[in-house]
C-alpha cells in the first residue's frame, strides 16, 4: 500500500511529466491557450496514459524482456526482444487511441465531443510514449503499479496544463515586452514553475531506504501531507503576485 | 553550383533562423530540453535526429503516392521507428555510457513533434530530394539550438565542455575560480534549459520584429 501512495505523489510532482522531464511540451504549448481546452486534453491524456501503461506492462514482461517467452517453453527462454520495445509501444498507443475514440464515440458522445479533436492529437504526444518507456526503465514491478504509474503521471500532466492555461489567460492583460510575448514569456514561466516544483525533491527521500518500522510511517506521511499543502498554498500566493505584476 | 539551386539552397538555411523548428514553429521541444545538460549529448542527439529525419523524409516521400491517408500516421509511425530503433542499437553498441545518459530519450524522437510535422507538411507533397534537404535543413536548425542550450549550461553550470574543464579547477582554485568565481548550479537543474530557450527567443525576435507574436 504505501508503495502505491509513495508512487502515486512522486510521479505527480517529483518527476511531472512536464516540470522533470518536458514530456508532452508540443501539445502543452500549442493548446494551453485557453483553460477549458487545456482541461480537455489534459482529461483525455489521463485516461490514455490509464490505458495503454498497463497494457505496455503486459507486453513487456511476457514479450520483451529478456527471457520472457519463458513461458512458452523453455527453448524460448533465451530470446531477449527488448529491441522491439519502441515500435510495439507506439504501435500499441496509435491502435488504443483509435479504438478508444470508437468506443467514447458510441457509448458516450458528449465525452466525445469535449475529447473528440484531442484524441487523434494524444498518439503523438511525448507523454504517452514517455510514460510507457519510463515505465520500462524504471522496472515497475507489478500491473497495480503500473496503472498507479500511468494515472498519477497523467494527473502530473493535467495540473500543469491547467496552471500554465491559467497564468496564459490573466498574462493577456499585461504589459509584456513585445519580444517576448506569446512563446518566450510561456518558456521563462514554465522555468519558473518547474524550480518551484524542484522544491518537492526533498518530499519522498526515504525511497531507497529500508522500509522503516510502521508508526514511524503514518507520523511522516502526515508530516508529508502538511509539507504539500503548504508547499501549493506558497506556490499558489507566488503565482499571483507574478499574475499580479 | 548546380547541384543546389537556390529554392533547394533556400530549404536548408531558412530553417536554421527565421523558420527555426524550435523557436517560431514550436516543434520538438519535448526531447530538446531534457538532454542538454552537457554539450556532447546535445550534439549526439542532433546528429540522430538529423539520421532519423533526413532518411525518413526520403522514405515518405518515395511512398507518399501509395500511402492512403487515413492510416497515414500509422505508416508514418512505423518508419520513424524502425529508424530510431536503428539509431538506439548503434548507440548501445558504440557508445554505451552515453545512451544511458539519453535513456528513453532516443526512443522519444520517435514521437518527436519535428518528425511528424515535417512528414505531415513537406514529405507528403515533395518529391525525394527536396524532402531530403528540407530534413536536414530542420535537422540543423534543431540541432543549433540543442548546442547553443547545451554550451551554456554546461559552459555555466559545470565550467566544463564536452566534460574538458575550461574554466581552470573550482577545488584547487585556479583560472577564472581564482577571482571568486562559483559554478551555477541551476543551469544544472532541468527547467534551466526552458528559461535558457526562453532567452533565445527574446533574442531572436527582438533582432526580427516581424516573428513578433499579438499576445
Amino acid at each position: 500500500m504505501l508503495e502505491h501512495v509513495e508512487l502515486f505523489f512522486r510521479s505527480i510532482f517529483i518527476d511531472n511529466m512536464v516540470f522533470a522531464v518536458f514530456l508532452g511540451m508540443c501539445s502543452y504549448l500549442a493548446v494551453s491557450k485557453k483553460v477549458a481546452t487545456a482541461v480537455g486534453l489534459g482529461a483525455a491524456v489521463i485516461f490514455v496514459l490509464a490505458v495503454t501503461v498497463p497494457l505496455n506492462w503486459l507486453l513487456d514482461k511476457y514479450l520483451l524482456q529478456d527471457g520472457a517467452l519463458a513461458w512458452l517453453g523453455p527453448e524460448y527462454a533465451d530470446y531477449n526482444l527488448s529491441f522491439l520495445s519502441f515500435i510495439l509501444f507506439i504501435a500499441t498507443i496509435a491502435t488504443m487511441v483509435q479504438l478508444v475514440e470508437i468506443v467514447v464515440e458510441k457509448f458516450s458522445p458528449s465525452l466525445y465531443n469535449s475529447l473528440g479533436i484531442f484524441l487523434p492529437l494524444i498518439a503523438v504526444n511525448c507523454a504517452i510514449l514517455g510514460g510507457s518507456l519510463f515505465m520500462q526503465s524504471r522496472q515497475i514491478e507489478t500491473l497495480g503499479l503500473a496503472f498507479n504509474y500511468g494515472v498519477s503521471s497523467g494527473i502530473g500532466w493535467f495540473l500543469a496544463i491547467l496552471a500554465i492555461a491559467a497564468i496564459r489567460e490573466k498574462i493577456r492583460y499585461s504589459n509584456v515586452p513585445p519580444p517576448l510575448r506569446g512563446l518566450g514569456i510561456t518558456f521563462i514561466i514554465t522555468g519558473l514553475m518547474g524550480i518551484g516544483f524542484q522544491s518537492f525533491g526533498g518530499m519522498l527521500t526515504g525511497g531507497d531506504d529500508a522500509a522503516p518500522p510502521v508508526e514511524e510511517n503514518t507520523a511522516v506521511k502526515t508530516e508529508e501531507k502538511k509539507e504539500i499543502k503548504k508547499e501549493i498554498e506558497e506556490k499558489e500566493v507566488s503565482y499571483n503576485d507574478v499574475i499580479n505584476k | 553550383m548546380a547541384l543546389l539551386t537556390k529554392k533547394d539552397a533556400n530549404l536548408i538555411l531558412d530553417p536554421l533562423a527565421d523558420n527555426n523548428p524550435i523557436t517560431i514553429q514550436v516543434l520538438g521541444i519535448c526531447s530538446a530540453l531534457a538532454i542538454t545538460a552537457e554539450l556532447k549529448a546535445s550534439i549526439v542527439m542532433a546528429i540522430s535526429v538529423m539520421f532519423v529525419l533526413g532518411l525518413g523524409n526520403v522514405v515518405i516521400s518515395l511512398m507518399r503516392n501509395i500511402i492512403p491517408s487515413k492510416i497515414r500516421i500509422i505508416v508514418q509511425l512505423v518508419v520513424v521507428a524502425t529508424l530510431v530503433i536503428i539509431v538506439d542499437q548503434v548507440l548501445k553498441a558504440f557508445a554505451y555510457e552515453l545512451s544511458k545518459t539519453l535513456s528513453v530519450f532516443v526512443g522519444l524522437i520517435i514521437t518527436n513533434c519535428i518528425i511528424m510535422g515535417r512528414f505531415e507538411a513537406f514529405a507528403l507533397a515533395n518529391g525525394p530530394w527536396r524532402s531530403f534537404l528540407d530534413g536536414i535543413g530542420n535537422s540543423l536548425g534543431y540541432g543549433v539550438i540543442l548546442v547553443i542550450v547545451g554550451f551554456f549550461r554546461e559552459l555555466l553550470g559545470s565550467g566544463t565542455l564536452f566534460g574538458i574543464p575550461v574554466l581552470g579547477n573550482p577545488i584547487e582554485k585556479t583560472g577564472l575560480y581564482a577571482t571568486g568565481y562559483e559554478n551555477n548550479g541551476f543551469m544544472i537543474i532541468p527547467p534551466a534549459a526552458l528559461i535558457v530557450v526562453g532567452i533565445i527567443i527574446w533574442v531572436q525576435r527582438s533582432r526580427n520584429k516581424a516573428l513578433i507574436e499579438d499576445n
